[in-house]
């Protein structure tokens, strides 16, 4: 017989009692928001930034039309001479009006220039499908067009992430997003820069993965406010 | 038997040897109590409402116990998704088996090296030595397995692998044994150089290996929980990605992640998440740019069939190894994790290891704990260790409970000497007559006690009787 025949056999010959009902999950974080008091849009900004900041990512506030420039900003304060990006993504026009310097698509299988992507890219780009309040976490399905590798081999990492698509916990995410009638080949979950502890309980960061990540949080709210920050400055005094 | 699993075989008289030599070795203690009271004082933070750890624990428990309870038919949806996503599903008896499946995959593709993200099931297999024998580099990459593997050891903690290394070790060690590595007691430097280095063998290797944290049998997705990255990259850049795991690791759906997640990484290392939480349903897609072309996932029993094949035995299984058990163990933290002589190590090593190695290696293992509970409490799927830890004493005394499966080495622990003792004790205490008598002779000569007895004696004060038995005493007593 083979190794899974005997296997499943053994199982199968275990004594069962009888079998508990389904774990009542949903009901489970029904109760802790029923608890807890209802979550606003202003709340979940805020807590996403207080525990993004907590993991030694970097989140800085745009709005839809000013990231680019801010990008540009970024990118020159850092110092980055090449910033890898997917080419049919929906924000790449964008992205190339900016006049960013270094801008490269990822349109090659890996294969074809693992070492350039490996020695040679300053940062990467990516969107995300939201994000996660409690624990200050990004949502990021890599696809062709923006790859398993673009937010994990250079050094910097940037992020582009929706304020409305801020969920509370991971399983609002997951049901919000229906994520189990379609898993892509790899979905990811991204709480700050890559880290290490293994030496003598020491946080050290840049472990393998990205040594910085770069949040920009798409609020178009944010330009009102700031708008009206800017009267009131003028009023002033 | 092959020579990796000789390897692994510790008698179990060394146990106690290897103890007193941790247990005398000051430096060490040191750096046990105090990365074991960091991460406690961490995961105690993570849960400031006991109430409500509770309700989260009743859950991961509820969680768990379902999965076991459907396994069969779990790890065949889970194989029958994973194969429709393009995934080859292998399953392995024994380490002997998973080693040459994963032997085999390498060959296929003539590997000459193999990189490998966290994975105790490939340490409990000794993948490192049967990849050796076949001529392959298996190298380890997530920072501490790196360090380890770099100093010819085994990691001393499921968690933190290098726990037991102060940063003036690993800084002699990189300057000796990494090529162009200066000597610099700066974390964030030797995190460098391991990167540098790690980067470069990423890039290069033909195959990636990793664990899984869990599997989630609806969707065929194997979620890996690391924070570092270099999980992502063996799963990621090689051509080829072999996963190896336990068969107890499947879930049913999706949604029974979050949950388990949520404490896991709570309960290991004090943080709410990890940096990456990684979920592979697949192999590379046409027309997408990355990802390993080939995927295999290797299913390994190595004696969980024989756990589960025991009702109160099968809890063992709960376990999603965040080595909280580890942390909080007044023996392990005394001792360290070497000590054990095992791949698991603390009391979680203590009730596994006799399935995967027999009790006849391992019978003394689940004797090194004081009951103190302190394991059971802090499990945050409530697996009853201390129970346990009972019930395989029991075992190892004993032929198998009628009607029970012998396990592995049963009654590997039976002493003519302790049979024959106990047998006295009871006819003693079965006829008063003789008990009486007993009791005069023992006080009328207690002169005579032998003053070196052993056992719990050795560090202790000898057994003396008292000088007369205390049914005289109350006899006198009431005479006055």
């Amino acid at each position: 017989m083979s190794a899974r025949a005997n296997i499943l056999q053994r199982l199968r010959a275990a004594p069962q009692g009888r079998v508990p009902l389904a774990p009542a999950v949903p009901a489970f974080y029904d109760a802790i928001r029923a608890a807890t008091p209802a979550s606003t849009r202003t709340a979940r900004i805020e807590l996403f930034c207080e525990k993004m900041a907590f993991w030694h990512g970097e989140v800085v506030r745009v709005t839809h039309d000013n990231w680019p420039q801010k990008l540009r900003e970024i990118c020159a304060a850092k110092g980055v001479r090449s910033l890898l990006y997917g080419e049919a993504s929906a924000h790449a026009e964008a992205l190339k009006a900016a006049g960013i310097a270094g801008l490269k698509p990822y349109d090659r299988p890996v294969g074809e220039w693992k070492k350039e992507l490996f020695d040679d890219t300053d940062a990467g780009l990516t969107s995300t499908r939201g994000g996660i309040a409690e624990t200050g976490t990004l949502i990021i399905w890599p696809d062709a067009n923006e790859p398993r590798l673009m937010s994990l081999v250079p050094p910097i990492h940037f992020a582009l992430l929706d304020a409305d698509q801020l969920h509370d916990t991971l399983f609002d995410a997951m049901c919000a997003q229906r994520w189990s009638e379609s898993m892509p080949t790899n979905a990811l979950l991204v709480s700050g820069p890559s880290k290490t502890a293994d030496i003598q309980v020491t946080l050290a960061y840049g472990a393998h993965g990205p040594k910085e990540l770069v949040v920009l949080l798409l609020d178009n709210e944010l330009s009102e406010v700031s708008e009206v920050n800017e009267v009131n400055a003028e009023e002033g005094p | 038997m092959n020579n990796s699993q000789q390897l692994n075989f510790v008698p179990a008289s060394e146990f106690k040897q290897r103890a007193s030599v941790a247990v005398a070795d000051a430096h060490l203690r040191k750096s046990f109590r105090g990365a074991m009271d960091f991460l406690i004082s961490k995961r105690a933070g993570q849960f400031p409402n006991p109430e409500a750890l509770e309700r989260q624990r009743s859950l991961a428990e509820h969680i768990r116990k379902y999965s076991l309870a459907r396994l069969p038919e779990l790890l065949e949806q889970l194989e029958h998704k994973l194969t429709d996503n393009g995934v080859q599903v292998h399953w392995a008896e024994d380490g002997e088996e998973a080693c040459a499946i994963i032997v085999g995959i390498a060959q296929r593709h003539s590997t000459k090296l193999m990189v490998k993200g966290k994975s105790m099931v490939s340490e409990e297999v000794e993948l490192n030595h049967a990849m050796a024998a076949a001529g392959i580099d298996a190298l380890e990459s997530d920072m501490g397995e790196y360090i380890v593997q770099l100093d010819g050891e085994k990691p001393s903690h499921i968690i933190m692998p290098a726990i037991h290394k102060t940063k003036e070790q690993i800084a002699r060690l990189f300057a000796d044994k990494v090529p162009g590595a200066g000597y610099t007691e700066s974390v964030d430097e030797l995190i460098g150089i391991g990167r540098a280095v790690l980067r470069e063998k990423f890039m290069n290797a033909e195959v990636g290996l990793s664990g899984v944290n869990f599997a989630v049998a609806e969707t065929g997705t194997l979620c890996l929980v690391e924070n570092e990255g270099n999980g992502r990259m063996c799963t990621t850049v090689p051509d080829v990605h072999i996963a190896i795991t336990g068969i107890e690791k499947v879930v049913e759906k999706l949604e029974h992640v979050p949950p388990l997640f949520g404490l896991l990484t709570r309960s290991a290392t004090g943080q709410a998440i990890t940096t990456y939480f990684n979920m592979i349903s697949g192999p590379r897609k046409p027309g997408e740019k990355d990802g390993p072309g080939e995927m295999h996932l290797v299913l390994v029993d190595n004696g969980r069939t024989q756990a589960y094949g025991d009702e109160q035995l099968r809890s063992t299984l709960q376990c999603i190894r965040c080595g909280a058990c580890m942390n909080h163990c007044p023996v392990y933290t005394r001792i360290g994790g070497h000590a054990y002589g095992t791949t698991y190590p603390g009391p979680i090593g203590e009730i596994i290891s006799p399935h995967m190695l027999g009790l006849n290696a391992t019978h003394v293992l689940p004797t090194a704990s004081s009951l103190c509970g302190a394991c059971g409490e802090v499990c945050p799927v409530r697996i009853p260790i201390p129970e346990l830890l009972v019930r395989l004493r029991e075992e190892a005394q004993h032929d198998a409970r009628p009607g029970h499966a012998a396990l592995r080495g049963q009654g590997a622990a039976k002493s003519r000497l302790v049979d024959a003792i106990w047998s006295g004790w009871a006819a003693l205490y079965t006829r008063p007559a003789l008990y009486r008598a007993f009791g005069w002779l023992a006080t009328r000569f207690r002169a005579l006690t032998p003053p070196m007895q052993g056992g719990w004696t050795v560090s202790r004060t000898p057994m003396k009787p008292a000088a007369r038995t205390l049914h005289e005493l109350m006899a006198a007593r009431k005479k006055r």
